[in-house]
């Protein structure tokens, strides 16, 4: 890829051009080959909830220009989860040129067409596959243009690093840039282009460095908050003390007075202004205002009942056999409760964006995970037709979900630009970072479950509220079995929390795993087995046994009943496709109830692997990121205000919790691309709490287990 | 009220003409342009917006620009010379110690000061320079792997 001195790869360079239809985008950049391809993921998500269809025409397109270099456009962004280099190891391989000589373009709603959002571990799974077949499709071309100018049949040809060359004569050849000259030749996609077995690959497959690595280290990398124009001013807004709180008055007599302060006041927006960020700052510290906060009636710790009060009704799924006739023929019935409260996603790069607006227009550069759903909604916010907002988006400095939905900043930052008529950066303090976070959702998971006299499970009711049932699906076989979901992690039309709530990675998935997998180790340890043999005698899924038995290898599993006093914990599940199993060793101080985790090893299928090494990097974040939710991260509040507002009291993983950390890549060609973003993260919270139970013989039922929740259980011993 | 503080910024003689109590942070970001250096938290809890002052990584959020008057301060943006980069810059790259990046540039530059108190720490050492840095996308394992490879250069 060509790292510019920006180092931003294009990413945020505005240009003057017009705004353009998607058809033009081949007009606007002449010659060359363009091959247009579409994804089909429509299936996988209510259209209607998401207020717009897929596209079928053209989702991304791939440009070999006239001096040879390829560019991939995509809706996609990146944000640390590795896409900048695992989609530009798809198209150098396919297309059969060096890594290098890939540019990706991201995330520019002008340049890119239209793409739902980088979320749900998809961008690979989905968007690889269409782009592996337009690079494909595109070397075809080549091909075909080769034969003609060397007079050769096709078959007789090879291609390596953007040259096509006779097999038995490497030097005639010609290169692509050569054949590109001059051509202006567009394709769309037909799915028949043929695109490389695992075993041909070249790129994909091989360990290979970050592509952003180099501009990232160098602070080159720009992010929102790092553009500058012209004449650009800070804001600051004036929030509300809490959640649900209406303004009665304010005075910003004192702020309008500051040097350099200009003080914004529409509806219900005031903000003031100024060239430098702290003197925006103390301009909003001035402002005397009132609010009306209304009197709180729920808090982190009545949130559950709360929440099982509220709770819409079930949506039923997984449907097998008959409850009753299941718990007839146990021998042992388990029924629990488990909990977890309100999660922040805490990105480092708090919501930024600086809009400007101008001639009717507005350019905005923003963090997000959604560049295209923002353009609507500041299309929205300042009236104007979506094609005249252009949102960009430079790398974004952490998303886990929490960038994927309301974009309020970038609607701030765009409202205040058409007002003030100068370019406006909004970036959220920690607190507002905080406040306006769309949470994972608290959430409560009741399970009720049975064995049978040979160890067999033979119920299972399991019922969520407020996670929906991500990673909630059987693969253990369970004759009578039953899942419902109350509510999803967005909260759907029941207006159950105060606060707004999303996708947090692998949203749900979490508390679904972390109630599963602490209920089997429950039942295992009611039938004094050793928890890995209870699992494996519990499922015939073969691609579930090959990661629990590769994890096993790896940690030097042996048999024991439970408690076994080591501090061992297992636990698996599947999420995006993917399967995993994680084993852990802990030791809890039994004085302070401090959890100390010593070791993780995770084994993951995730079908054919196109970045070993950025596949492991997601591994590795996900055990680590893990920890936080199942050990310290909690938002705490009272009604709708707050009580989290920065990291001294929302504690995310340190260096001093690192583990050593094992990731395992358990190999299956077989299957495509699966996602790899999450899964990792999805059993920690179980694995942790089944290692606690065996080393203190305690079993934690919420999430996170803080300290004084472990001394707790250990009191009750 | 503006006042004058000369320093050396990345190795240069810079002049402020400027508020003494403006935080380093915002005065390298919005007049130097040195966007390298980010902000994180506000409250010196994340190590986002560290910078090396003299041998000291400090957090440029909390630091009066008035108190680094006469100093030494070094950015994200002055430790790779003449086109090549800094052992750490290429150990965080090569292994992969970095995600989204943001926390990147404070890591690097907490990092650099501590090899300079200490050229060959402990795991332990490394491990407790670094805890008040936070870093989102959990990349600890290969940040710690990092600063190893480049102590034991030394």
């Amino acid at each position: 890829m060509r790292k510019d001195s920006s180092g931003l790869m294009e990413m945020s360079q505005p240009t003057p051009q017009r705004l353009l239809k998607r058809r033009d985008f081949m007009k606007l950049f002449g010659g060359g080959i363009i091959v247009l391809f579409t994804v089909d993921v429509s299936d996988l998500f209510g259209q209607a909830s998401r207020g717009r269809a897929y596209p079928t025409d053209i989702n991304a397109y791939l440009r070999i220009a006239e001096d040879g270099e390829v560019t991939v456009y995509s809706g996609k962004i990146e944000m640390g989860q590795g896409v900048i280099t695992s989609l530009a190891q798809m198209a150098a391989d396919e297309l059969g040129v060096s890594l290098e000589s890939i540019h990706m373009v991201l995330g520019d709603t002008e340049l890119c067409p239209w793409d739902m959002g980088t979320f749900g571990s998809m961008s690979t799974r989905f968007f690889g596959p269409a782009l592996r077949s337009a690079a494909a499709e595109a070397k075809g071309v080549l091909l075909e243009l080769a034969s003609e100018q060397l007079k050769t049949a096709k078959d007789k040809l090879s291609v390596q690093n953007g040259v096509v060359y006779l097999t038995s004569d490497k030097d005639t050849r010609v290169t692509f840039g050569q054949l590109a000259k001059g051509q202006k030749i567009t394709r769309k996609l037909d799915g028949k282009a043929v695109t490389k077995s695992v075993s041909e690959f070249t790129v994909m497959g091989k360990p290979v460095i970050r592509m952003d690595g180099v501009a990232k280290v160098t602070g080159k990398a720009l992010y929102a908050g790092d553009i500058r124009l012209h004449d650009m001013v800070y804001a600051r807004i004036l929030r509300p003390p809490a959640h649900g709180a209406s303004l009665k008055s304010a005075d910003t007599s004192a702020a309008a007075k500051m040097p350099g302060v200009t003080v914004i006041k529409e509806d219900n927006l005031i903000a003031v202004l100024h060239p430098d960020p702290e003197g925006a700052e103390k301009a909003l510290a001035s402002i005397k205002a009132e609010f009306d906060v209304p009197k709180p009636t729920v808090d982190d710790k009545t949130i559950f009942d709360h929440l099982l009060k509220s709770a819409p009704q079930a949506q039923e799924r997984d449907r097998k056999g008959d409850l009753a006739a299941g718990e007839k023929s146990a021998v042992s019935v388990f029924e629990n409760q488990y909990v977890n409260g309100y999660g922040a996603h805490a990105p480092i790069e708090t919501h930024t964006a600086l809009a400007r607006f101008e001639g009717g227009k507005a350019t905005v550069w923003t963090s997000t995970q959604t560049p295209f759903p923002n353009q609507q909604q500041i299309a929205q916010a300042l009236g104007i037709p979506p094609e005249n907002v252009r949102v960009i988006t430079p790398f974004v400095g952490g998303g886990f979900g929490g960038k994927s939905s309301a974009g309020l900043q970038a609607v701030e930052a765009a409202k205040l630009a058409k007002i003030s008529g100068k370019p406006v950066q909004v970036a959220w303090s920690r607190a507002e970072e905080f406040f306006y976070d769309t949470f994972r959702p608290a959430a409560v998971v009741k399970v009720k479950s049975g064995t049978d006299s040979a160890g067999k499970i033979c119920l299972w009711d399991y019922q969520v509220y407020f996670a929906g049932s991500r990673s909630a699906e059987q693969f253990y076989e369970v004759p009578h079995n039953l899942i419902r979901a109350y509510g999803q992690w967005g909260g759907g039309q029941v207006k159950a929390h105060l606060f707004a709530t999303g996708p947090w990675r692998a949203p749900g998935a979490n508390i679904n795993v972390f109630a599963r997998e602490s209920q089997i180790d429950i039942m295992a340890a009611k039938a004094k087995s050793d928890p890995l043999e209870f699992r494996l005698n519990n499922t015939s899924d073969k691609r579930m046994r090959s990661v629990l038995e590769a994890a096993a290898h790896r940690f030097g599993w042996k048999k024991a009943a439970l408690p076994s006093g080591r501090g061992y914990g297992i636990a698996c599940g599947i999420d995006a496709g993917t399967y995993v199993a994680t084993i852990a060793e802990i030791q809890v101080d039994k004085a302070s109830g401090k959890v100390k985790v010593k070791r993780i090893v995770c084994a993951q299928d995730m079908g054919i692997v196109i970045n070993p090494d950025g596949a492991r990097m997601q591994m590795e974040g996900c055990m680590m990121m893990g920890l936080g939710y199942a050990l310290s991260e909690e938002i705490r509040f009272k009604g709708g205000e707050l009580l989290t507002k920065n990291f001294d009291t929302y504690e995310l993983p340190r260096f001093s919790g690192l583990p050593e950390i094992e990731a395992i890549l358990v190999k299956n060609d077989e299957l495509t691309p699966q996602g790899g973003g999450e899964p990792a993260i999805v059993p920690i919270g179980a694995v942790i709490a089944n290692a606690i139970y065996d080393a203190a013989g305690v079993r934690l039922f919420q999430m996170p287990m803080t300290p004084e929740r472990v001394k707790e259980a250990l009191k009750g011993m | 009220m503006k006042e004058i503080i000369n320093f050396k910024l990345n190795g240069e003689s810079t002049k402020l003409d400027t508020e003494g109590d403006r935080m380093l942070l915002w005065v390298l970001r919005t007049d130097l342009g040195l966007t390298g250096t980010k902000f994180g938290c506000g409250e010196n809890l994340c190590g986002a917006c560290t910078v090396v002052v003299g041998k000291e990584a400090v957090r440029s959020c909390q630091l009066p620009v008035r108190e680094i008057r006469g100093k030494e301060v070094t950015t994200i943006e002055g430790l790779a010379g003449n086109g090549t980069l800094h052992p750490l810059q290429e150990a965080f790259a090569e292994h992969g110690a970095l995600q989204c990046g943001f926390c990147t540039p404070g890591m690097i530059m907490n990092a650099y000061a501590l090899l300079r108190k200490n050229a060959r720490p402990t795991r332990d050492q490394i491990i407790q320079g670094m805890d008040q840095n936070l870093c989102r996308c959990a990349a600890h394992k290969r940040i710690v792997e990092a600063i190893e490879s480049v102590a034991k250069k030394v």
